[in-house]
């Protein structure tokens, strides 16, 4: 009776720890089939172990040209997104304007927009102006989508902010610009940074809206899309699980020195 | 128009920034100028693209001969009922999805919120960290988890589970893979995230002393769940809700990767019809009356569910 009474009490951990795992566990068979070698042209089942991908992770023809052009399209998406959401989000919180409604919707639809209605009329609009699809007009609809994203992340943080901060380093005698640099900035600089993280993620692993505007421009994305009709090489895996590694390094390494920090602030 | 003017999806910021006394003609611009690129992108990019999606849509000819307005406005009925099975499916996969991920991603947040304790931040990055694995190659890793023959499927033939659902339809003899029961599970997999996150933000805002307090009002643990708990939370489960029907509802990664023919939803469609068969017009008729349905049921939703504060 006691396991029952054990298992009644604990009843919500053990549902979460089971939906943890649900949501793990295609991570753990990327991983795993990183180390494969599979036969014939699909890694979907397990033949043997092997480290020849890892030992070529480029070894596919191209397979690191698509992520390399993954990262740079990500990288200026998310520079545009980012400057351009955050003077929209300092905008909205500090001044009066008009049209405020309107603006807000802009920015509101394009998060309430499934993604493909977004893609295809991006496309009309290409095709309509005789633009050549490729690296630009993906770009160009990645800060696109990205631009709301920032912007809901920003205006967060500069809510919380206490605008009378600005005020007295200007009765300091900070100049505008120095105020807004030395003081303001740094205060909103974690919204920017949660902004900025998503904006890169988002624009990284997006694959709808690329699918429609990249014409035969081949992102990583893209790449895997194509691999699971022609053949997935287990490159993919390596590149997948390596990814994966990264990220939860950079965010345990970024909590250990937020912790550290926050210790070493607190008096002695 | 007064700022007080709340827009219909977003609020005013709580406090309105005091005007300033002297506002220099250039100080009022400042607004303007900081907002200018970023509303002049989204116009461009976002809203004019809806234009001339709406124009296509309206346009009749052929790839060779160019294609040209000519309302007719019949390339919607013959949309809406040519493809009226992909529609009902798409809404009912991310209908069902979207349940899902309410119901599996409920508990995981609200353990994340209250039983975590010192290892609440491992948690939380565990469940944000698969986004840094292409979504696409964990989609792919589901064919491996799914396969015929494979564990999971001769567990679930063990417990005659395959048995019930091919009765219901969802699956297909012994298989899984390639029938609706892999996509449903697939969109459920991919859009968990964005309901958790959510439903983690505004559950933790519940002061625990709330439940103490219920508790001690001779509430059981359930009656304070469906009294204090749940309604607390409705602005997560909201937002949840609807950050994961919305993009579910236009996929199509997860009906071609892990569906059949039989399974294809309507963003295939509007897929195939831009990408393949080029046919413009049907393609943009198709993408409207997406965008259409889903901004109904959206705003249909919100107003329902009385919250308003989403963005």
């Amino acid at each position: 009776m006691s396991v029952l009474r054990w298992i009644r009490r604990n009843l919500v951990v053990i549902a979460g720890l089971l939906t943890l795992a649900y949501m793990i566990l295609p991570n753990i068979v990327v991983m795993v089939f990183s180390f494969n070698n599979p036969k014939g042209r699909f890694n979907y089942a397990w033949q043997e172990f092997s480290l020849d991908a890892w030992k070529d992770p480029c070894g596919v023809a191209d397979l690191c040209g698509s992520l390399s052009l993954s990262l740079q399209i990500a990288a200026w998406a998310t520079a545009g997104a980012t400057v351009l959401g955050t003077m929209i989000a300092f905008a909205l919180v500090r001044y009066r304007f008009r049209a405020r409604g309107a603006i807000n919707s802009l920015i509101f639809l394009p998060m309430a927009m499934p993604e493909v209605v977004m893609a295809a009329s991006l496309l009309t609009l290409f095709l309509n102006m005789g633009a050549e699809l490729g690296f630009w007009t993906v770009l160009i609809a990645h800060i696109m989508f990205c631009l709301s994203f920032v912007v809901t992340a920003v205006k967060a943080r500069v809510m919380s902010m206490d605008p009378r901060l600005e005020e007295a380093a200007r009765d300091l005698y900070a100049g505008p610009v120095q105020a807004f640099v030395r003081v303001t900035l740094p205060i909103a600089a974690p919204g920017i940074a949660a902004g900025a993280l998503l904006a890169f993620a988002l624009s990284f692993d997006d694959f709808i809206i690329t699918n429609f505007n990249a014409g035969s421009t081949v992102t990583f994305p893209m790449f895997v899309w194509g691999s699971a009709q022609r053949g997935t090489p287990v490159q993919i895996n390596v590149i997948g699980t390596a990814m994966f590694a990264v990220a939860v390094l950079m965010v345990l390494g970024g909590q250990l020195v937020a912790s550290r920090r926050k210790k070493s602030a607190q008096p002695q | 128009m007064s700022v007080t003017d709340a827009p219909p999806l977003a609020p005013a910021p709580a406090e309105e920034p005091p005007a300033p006394r002297k506002a220099s003609a250039r100080k009022r611009l400042v607004p303007y100028w900081l907002l200018l690129p970023g509303i002049l992108w989204l116009i461009v990019f976002f809203a004019l693209p809806m234009v001339y999606q709406a124009s296509t849509s309206v346009q009749t000819g052929s790839l060779e001969k160019g294609f040209e307005v000519t309302w007719h406005f019949w390339t919607y009925w013959d949309a809406l009922t040519e493809y009226s099975p992909q529609f009902v499916r798409s809404l009912l996969y991310a209908g069902t999805a979207t349940l899902l991920c309410l119901l599996l991603g409920y508990p995981l947040a609200y353990m994340i919120a209250f039983k975590a304790g010192r290892w609440r931040s491992l948690v939380l990055v565990l469940v944000i960290a698969p986004f840094f694995t292409s979504f696409l190659i964990r989609t792919l890793a589901w064919k491996t988890i799914l396969a015929d023959g494979g564990p999971v499927v001769d567990v679930l033939n063990t417990l005659h589970v395959l048995d019930i659902t091919s009765l219901l339809g969802w699956t297909e003899g012994d298989r899984v893979l390639a029938t609706p029961m892999a996509v449903v599970c697939g969109l459920t997999y991919n859009f968990l995230p964005f309901m958790i996150l959510p439903l983690y933000t505004s559950l933790e805002r519940i002061d625990g002393r709330l439940h103490e307090a219920a508790g001690d009002l001779y509430a059981t643990p359930a009656t304070t769940f469906r009294k204090v708990t749940f309604p607390l939370s409705m602005p997560g489960v909201v937002s949840g809700t609807l950050l994961t029907f919305i993009p579910a509802s236009g996929d199509y990664v997860n009906a071609e990767l892990l569906g059949s023919t039989d399974t294809k939803m309507v963003g295939s469609v509007i897929q195939s019809q831009f990408l393949r068969v080029l046919d413009y017009p049907t393609a943009a008729a198709l993408s409207f009356i997406l965008m259409a349905i889903v901004l109904a049921m959206v705003t249909v939703y919100i107003r329902k569910s009385g919250t308003e504060d989403l963005v």
